[in-house]
């Protein structure tokens, strides 16, 4: 009894040394996320693009709507990026002024990317982590309707959804949320079937943990590593995407906008000498989604050190 | 402390349906028994050890126990009441009172939660309605039993090493006061010089609290100190069960007097001129297991009978039960 009691006061005495709040595994992530320099410059210049959209407008002169009269139809001549016409990236054939058209543009398919990265991962989520949960047939059953769903073409459905329910933009979200949660719940099952086996998912249920509770405190937390490498991912995926179907004249409509619109606009154009209706445009496109690989990119190795 | 019957296990069977590589979906599935008909009785306050080579199938009995795996046939009484035959929701109720420690004490524990989130689980679970307050008493209380600093409670698994999170585990099992804990191989995984500090706490905890233990182990030298009453597994089949010094000093089973030579003893002398028996030969395979008496592969005491009847589990002596047609 002494003995162990002297034990006791050992192993506290090697506790005592150091105290105060735990360092989880997310502090240490963040540390190792700032390491990576890439990774943290491309968070950097996407935080701008993004500051960038919401205030650049106090600083236009042209509202994105308006009509600068004198460039219509002479884009080439007088529309050309200036600081004295107020223009700064230029304007387009119609004599709308790109700059505020970019940051309007950059709102939009900043947003239907997140949102809809949003969608899928929240849905891909759940569905993936209860069906590997549950495993047996409920697993079979809602990985054939997967397999299902994604034997349909995406692109083609979304495109016939748009052309059927006429063009919105909450149609764009649900339809392309909808669509790209499937790759996530694929993820998410094969990597709860790998968290299943672990002890303190079994030492859960030895507690008498309800199905559900098991999937939300153990489970879903312990995925949220590979679930955030994922949608960072997903969210270039899904403006590609957007900007894919806005080229083909099926996403956004005007006045609004997006990357892809007046990506489509500025390539129309290009042989009127008006470059910079496209170049504008293109270059936050390109930034951006290299800024989103960098990132995830960054996440993956800071989240999971060993898989390096 | 009164001796009443805890728990009785009758006839307990457990098989798991296995595939192998290359079987179609209409290919039979093979079956491991992987617990083989296994009865005991447990009073109030014992502590009894199971020992048995990996792959015996420990874990599968005490996962049964808890109906964490279907059991096939057989009975768990739980002071009378059969906890198989509960369902789901009933089972749970009863989950409070038989806990469990495991092998990875790291493992055991989810890498996302904080030490006072895991302890206390097992109290919100059971009690949703504690305040805050009374849970953070519990914790600090529980933490301090198993020689944990209460200022620890913010930090995260991996800051610990293997004998604290092993300690981490102990407290949740004690924080609802349960009346048996199942403990599958909670020092495998530690260094040796921890393993003696977490039996000890083990033991003294038994003591404060009036605990009745499983205790399962692949080594008979670690079972030894805690256990009153020592089970042999041996490919899901118990082939001996007797009082903890019976299974010392007469070991009866050609198996575990294997297990028993192979303990070394502290007395060089003795144990430079002791029998060491081997046991030759590998596990048979648990998918196809021997006819007869599942040891005789590996036995040097087989004989013709021993391919052909299966010896059952029969009194030696008082409270002394073994698995041998020639046993002595
Ligand atoms: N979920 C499972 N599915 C199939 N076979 C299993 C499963 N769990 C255990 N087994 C098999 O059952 C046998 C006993 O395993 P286990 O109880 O873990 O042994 P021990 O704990 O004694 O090492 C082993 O042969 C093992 O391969
Ligand atoms: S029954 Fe036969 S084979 Fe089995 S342990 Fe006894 S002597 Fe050995
Ligand atoms: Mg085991």
């Amino acid at each position: 009894m002494i003995v162990a009691n002297k034990n006791k006061i050992k192993d506290m005495a090697e506790n005592l040394s150091d105290s105060g709040p735990g360092r989880s595994l997310w502090k240490d992530a963040r540390m190792r996320f700032m390491q990576n320099k890439a990774a943290t410059l491309s968070l950097f210049v996407l935080l701008v693009i993004v500051a960038f959209s919401f205030i650049g407008s106090h600083f236009a002169v042209w509202s994105y709507e308006r009509i600068d009269w004198n460039a219509v139809g002479s884009a080439a001549k007088v529309g050309m990026p200036s600081i004295e016409t107020g223009h700064y990236f230029g304007t387009d054939d119609l004599g709308r002024d790109i700059y505020s058209r970019v940051i309007q543009g950059t709102q939009i398919s900043l947003m239907v990317g997140i949102l809809g990265a949003t969608v899928a991962v929240v849905v891909g989520t759940l569905y993936g982590a209860t069906s590997g949960y549950l495993g047996g047939r409920t697993d079979q059953i809602m990985m054939r309707i997967v397999d299902i769903l994604m034997s349909i073409p995406y692109m083609f459905v979304l495109i016939l959804l748009l052309v059927v329910f006429g063009r919105s933009i909450i149609m764009l979200f649900v339809g392309i949320g909808l669509l790209s949660w499937l790759d996530m719940s694929r993820i998410v099952r094969g990597q709860t079937l790998n968290l299943k086996n672990k002890e303190f998912i079994e030492a859960a249920q030895a507690i008498g943990v309800s199905d559900y509770k098991i999937i939300m405190r153990h489970i879903v937390p312990n995925l949220l590593g590979i679930v955030a490498v994922y949608a960072t991912l997903l969210v270039p995926g899904i403006i590609l995407a957007e900007s894919f179907i806005s080229f083909l004249g099926l996403g956004v409509q005007e006045p609004l906008t997006s990357w892809g619109a007046l990506i489509k606009e500025g390539s129309n154009t290009i042989m009127y000498d008006t470059e910079w209706q496209l170049l504008f445009p293109l270059a936050f496109f390109v930034v951006s989604l290299f800024c989103f690989y960098f990132i995830g990119d960054g996440l993956r190795d800071a989240l999971d050190p060993k898989g390096r | 402390m009164n001796h009443e019957t805890m728990m009785q296990v009758e006839n307990l069977k457990v098989h798991f349906d296995v595939s192998s590589e290359g079987d179609m979906l209409w290919t039979k599935r093979k079956k491991l028994q992987a617990v083989n008909g296994v009865s005991f009785e447990l009073k109030s306050g014992e502590t009894l050890g199971i020992v048995g080579e990996s792959g015996c199938g420990k874990s599968t009995l005490a996962r049964a126990i808890i109906s964490m795996v279907p059991a096939e046939t057989g009975r768990v009484l739980w002071f009378g009441k059969d906890l198989l035959a509960l369902n789901k929701t009933e089972m749970r109720k009863h989950r409070k009172e038989i806990q469990m420690i495991f092998q990875d004490p790291l493992a055991s524990l989810n890498p996302r939660m904080t030490i006072g989130e895991i302890i206390a689980e097992p109290l919100k679970t059971h009690y949703p309605k504690t305040s805050k307050a009374d849970i953070k008493a519990r914790v600090g209380d529980v933490m301090n039993k198993v020689g944990l600093l209460e200022n620890l409670i913010n930090r995260y698994p991996h800051e610990f090493s293997g004998g604290q999170c092993q300690r981490i585990g102990i407290a949740r099992a004690l924080i609802l006061k349960p009346k048996l804990i199942i403990c599958d191989e909670p020092v495998s995984a530690l260094d040796v010089s921890i393993q003696a500090q977490v039996i000890n706490l083990l033991m003294d905890l038994q003591k404060e609290m009036g605990l009745t233990l499983i205790f399962i182990a692949h080594d008979l030298s670690i079972v030894k100190h805690i256990s009153t009453k020592i089970m042999v597994l041996y490919m899901g089949n118990i082939v001996e069960l007797a009082k903890s010094e019976d299974i010392y000093n007469h070991p009866r089973h050609p198996y575990t007097q294997a297990l028993i030579s192979a303990v070394p003893i502290p007395d060089p002398k003795i144990e430079k001129n002791k029998d060491l028996i081997l046991i030759e030969g590998d596990l048979p395979s648990p998918i196809n297991p021997p006819s007869g008496c599942v040891f005789r592969t590996r036995c040097k005491k087989a004989q013709d009978i021993c391919s052909q009847e299966k010896p059952e589990l029969k009194k030696a002596a008082s409270s002394h039960e073994v698995a041998c047609h020639f046993n002595d």
